[in-house]
């Protein structure tokens, strides 16, 4: 066996076993160990010395094919099952087109569909699973304690936590199948798991809230995988290949129909407009299953598979249409969340438009849209999982996680406070990641295709509103408070502290991650192509970066001879910063809030604009797809 | 002439130039108003007296955000002087302005939030059509780099008026004049008290003041990037441009973030990527 197959199938064994084994002791040493198998597997195959490698089949011939027909069988019932319970018809529908599809495909064809080589491990995969193994991990092990604190502080629902902990791993060893297979068969197995694994995560609490949510999740990526299923068929007929290296290898004019629906598939799941809605249901789960599903795991399998096409789709109607959602979702993702206080709500714009600017890079598919793509993959993942875990961590103490309400964080909870700061100015700072690689994508586009330019230009002023004042919010402080930071688990901070540390590291080292392994990845998919960022501009960044971490320096001097007085209130201060005499002597207190544009942009208009733009690019690419027939 | 030779030539000589400016303008701006004016060197005399005050603060870490805003203004001048890489120069600018933003956030008064509140307004305002400009001296040059640009043969406003007029509009947001000082005025006749500055005084507000010096030629400096291939016209033109600033600040009354924030978009979107399409299309 080798160690991918064994990435694949370790979490889906543990997460049987934790579903079996119910003690909250002996699932604590699972989860952990499991993690620290699945790490060191995913940084030893960092570590081996290869480029590229396709593997045969790990296990005979058709055993595991049958296995994951028949598990999928399983699976089309139970959704089916749901769609019943729930009165969805259009569960149903999708369901059944696509099961359907497949089960006449694979029968009719059963002989002829074992594929040559159904794994594919190449620096790109090795990037993914890397996510998917070390953020992917750390969130399990976040989960451990905050799971069992959600359980404390929320009564009302029912404590499901082993199977909670059997899908997080699921998922996990979804993902790797996902990042690992070069059989479209195989790909779409792993994919119908992540769907079906969402769809149960988001509806944990079983209220009336987080089922419509989890099942409108569940339409959306069903939409998504009957175009996988009928891409597949589509391509096998096409040219009798049903690998994804075949695939990337075709002309584009022979296979464009088939990979302009894989990237529909791949919009769907990676929630770019107009189907962003889902991602943003998804946030009434607990805050580690948010954190999953933004940063290491389902929408990272989205934009791994548009990433994966980009050398069939650049330069294709195709490539246009998909770069152009991804350039309108990042507009329309970033402005949106301007006009929200609800602090995951403005992570989860954040993840689409990110995700957006990724698709973007994946429509373009030159040398440096995709060497940006592989950045920003990493940056986010690390940023974003860090932001979501530490809100999660907030909204237990202050039980809110409304923005407004993390005014003073920075003496209420100053560890958190400053892990916030720094997964922000991951996230979108000079000269933190995030920014090297907008940078890069901005230099691709120019080249490519100026006027994408403008979407950026625009996307990044609003990114830049949005992160900032909320930064304000968690440093300003009126009245004194006190420090509520107490009693939070070793597990919680293990991953948080991990996290921070990853976010920072990557900035560092990003020269030598892009060596290592992006520009392998590149350049054998441009061969003889090199240059991007060049070296004179690390320097300067390095010269940035060590003047920002020179900041905290400063508060050597905190206890400095100053003179401290109260804010100017426009009046007679009344003993502190907060209240104050105005007219005709009436006694106001002060409170600062800030801007969210309800007015000016508001978020339901926003996002309707979002719907319609994405919704329309969205039926062009399937009209196109439908004339090719 | 040599990049270190440009960077400490801009170290030394920027506050100097900065400083007349700033006392020039208010030498202007008086005659404009039918006064007299303080002399030419009254800035300097200001931030001199700023400079022995005693130091008064809100919150105590309120301070090191605007040394490090310094510490950033001038660097991103020293990249844009050493001819470094024009987009670099812009998210040296954003980072920058982020940390001023964030020492007024840092102060917890509720005029020094609003102004930080309307200065990244002003920032969002502004921003697109910086880039704008850097992306169509790109598309002119070939090269984002300043030193480049600056001698690129071909006079760059004949291809890019459009470009031209829009970061003339954003200059007057980065300026914070009239009609868009509204996180924080030079006149004593807003209603934010002193906005975005108000809980600074003493050596901190001097050094706002010495970073503006800075900023101001180096936004001067980016003016004569349009017309560098005739040196002495790009040097007449950012004085120029200074000029007309200046007259802009006096005839025109405060506008509502709204509309400057409307107004500077759709200048973006028309005039600064309109003629970026239009050179796309000539290629």
């Amino acid at each position: 066996m080798n160690l991918a197959s064994f990435l694949i199938l370790l979490p889906l064994v543990a997460g049987l076993g934790l579903f079996v084994f119910t003690s909250a002791q002996l699932r604590k040493s699972m989860v952990i160990s499991v993690t620290i198998l699945v790490a060191l597997g995913t940084v030893a195959l960092a570590l081996l010395p290869r480029t590229e490698t396709l593997l045969g089949n790990p296990l005979g011939a058709n055993l595991i094919g049958d296995l994951m027909f028949w598990v999928e069988i399983a699976i089309g019932l139970y959704v089916l099952y749901v769609s019943v319970r729930f009165k969805r018809p259009l569960i149903a529908l999708l369901v059944l087109a696509q099961g359907g599809l497949m089960v006449w495909f694979e029968t009719k064809y059963g002989a002829h569909l074992e594929s040559a080589h159904s794994l594919l491990i190449d620096r790109f995969s090795v990037i993914m699973a890397l996510i998917n193994g070390i953020v992917g991990g750390l969130i399990c092990v976040y989960a451990l304690g905050y799971m069992r604190e959600f359980q404390e502080q929320h009564g009302e629902f029912k404590d499901r936590q082993p199977l909670f902990f059997s899908l997080l791993f699921v998922f996990l060893g979804a993902m790797f199948g996902i990042v690992f297979s070069n059989s479209l068969i195989w790909f779409y197995f792993f994919w119908e798991i992540t769907t079906l694994c969402s769809f149960l995560l988001i509806g944990y609490k079983q209220n009336e809230e987080s089922q419509n949510n989890a099942l409108r999740a569940l339409v959306m990526n069903l939409a998504g995988g009957l175009g996988f299923a009928v891409a597949i068929v589509w391509f096998y007929t096409k040219t009798g290949k049903i690998d994804l290296d075949a695939l990337i290898a075709s002309k584009p004019a022979l296979v464009l129909a088939p990979a302009a629906l894989l990237a529909f598939a791949g919009i769907t799941k990676s929630a770019q407009f107009p189907f962003s809605r889902w991602l943003l249901g998804a946030m009434v789960a607990p805050t580690p299953v948010s954190a999953l599903l933004h940063s290491s795991t389902m929408v990272k399998a989205g934009v791994y598979l548009v990433v994966r096409l980009a050398p069939v789709l650049s330069g294709t109607t195709v490539g246009w249409l998909v770069a152009l959602v991804g350039a309108f979702t990042f507009v329309v993702g970033s402005f949106a969340a301007i006009c929200t206080s609800d602090a995951k709500k403005v992570l989860a714009y954040s993840t689409v438009a990110n995700l957006g600017l990724i698709v973007l890079c994946g429509g373009i598919g030159t040398y440096e849209a995709i060497w940006a793509a592989l950045l920003l993959i990493v940056f986010h993942a690390v940023a974003k999982c860090l932001l979501f875990l530490c809100v999660g961590v907030v909204e237990h103490k202050l039980h809110s996680r409304d923005i407004e309400s993390m005014s003073g964080l920075v003496i209420t909870m100053p560890r958190l406070s400053l892990m916030l700061q720094i997964g922000m100015a991951g996230m979108f700072l000079a000269p933190f990641g995030m920014l090297i690689s907008k940078w890069a994508v901005l230099k691709a586009v120019v080249d490519v295709s100026p006027a994408l330019s403008v979407f950026i230009a625009f996307g990044s002023a609003a990114t830049l509103f949005f992160w900032v004042k909320w930064m304000g919010k968690l440093i300003e402080v009126t009245g004194p408070r006190e420090s509520v930071e107490k009693g939070i688990g070793a597990t919680e901070w293990t991953a948080l502290y991990t996290l921070s540390a990853l976010t920072f590291g990557a900035c560092l080292f990003f020269p030598f991650l892009s060596s290592a392994f992006v520009e392998p990845y590149v350049t054998h998919l441009f061969a003889g192509h090199t240059g991007n960022i060049g070296s004179d501009n690390f320097i300067i960044m390095i010269i940035m970066l060590v003047m920002v971490c020179l900041f905290p320096l400063s508060f050597l001097n905190y206890n400095r001879r100053v003179k401290v007085v109260d804010a100017y209130l426009g009046g007679a201060n009344i003993d502190t910063s907060v209240r104050f005499q105005g007219s005709a002597g009436v006694v106001r207190d002060m409170e600062l809030k800030n801007y969210y544009f309800s007015d000016f942009l508001g978020e339901a208009r926003v996002f309707r604009f979002g719907v319609m733009a994405g919704g329309a690019l969205v039926t062009f690419l399937l009209a196109f797809v439908f004339f090719s027939l | 002439m040599n990049q270190w030779i440009r960077l400490i030539i801009y170290l030394l000589a920027a506050p100097v130039a900065g400083c007349l400016l700033s006392g020039l303008d208010r030498r202007i701006s008086a005659r404009m108003q039918s006064r007299q004016g303080p002399p030419i060197l009254q800035p300097l005399y200001d931030v001199l007296k700023l400079w022995q005050k005693e130091d008064v603060v809100v919150r105590r870490s309120q301070d090191f955000y605007i040394f490090f805003f310094l510490m950033l203004i001038i660097f991103t001048g020293g990249l844009f002087f050493a001819g470094s890489d024009l987009l670099l120069v812009i998210f040296a600018l954003t980072l920058a302005a982020i940390f001023f933003v964030l020492g007024a956030y840092k102060a917890s008064s509720p005029y020094s939030f609003i102004g930080a509140e309307r200065e990244l307004i002003q920032m969002m305002a502004y921003e697109p059509m910086v880039i704008l400009a850097a992306i169509g001296m790109y598309m002119v040059t070939k090269d984002f780099h300043v030193a480049a640009i600056a001698s690129h043969r071909s006079l760059l406003i004949l291809q890019l008026p459009g470009v031209f007029l829009g970061f003339l509009y954003a200059l007057e947001i980065k300026f914070r004049k009239s009609p868009f000082d509204l996180s924080c005025s030079h006149h004593a006749h807003q209603e934010l008290v002193r906005g975005i500055t108000t809980e600074f005084s003493g050596k901190t507000l001097a050094m706002i003041e010495i970073a503006h010096w800075y900023e101001n030629v180096f936004l001067l400096g980016w003016v004569y990037l349009f017309f560098g291939a005739l040196p002495a016209l790009g040097l007449f033109a950012a004085f120029a441009v200074f000029v007309f600033v200046i007259l802009v600040d006096n005839s025109f009354a405060r506008l509502k973030w709204q509309v400057a924030l409307k107004s500077s978009w759709a200048v973006a979107a028309v005039l600064g990527f309109g003629n970026i399409l239009v050179l796309s299309w000539l290629r």
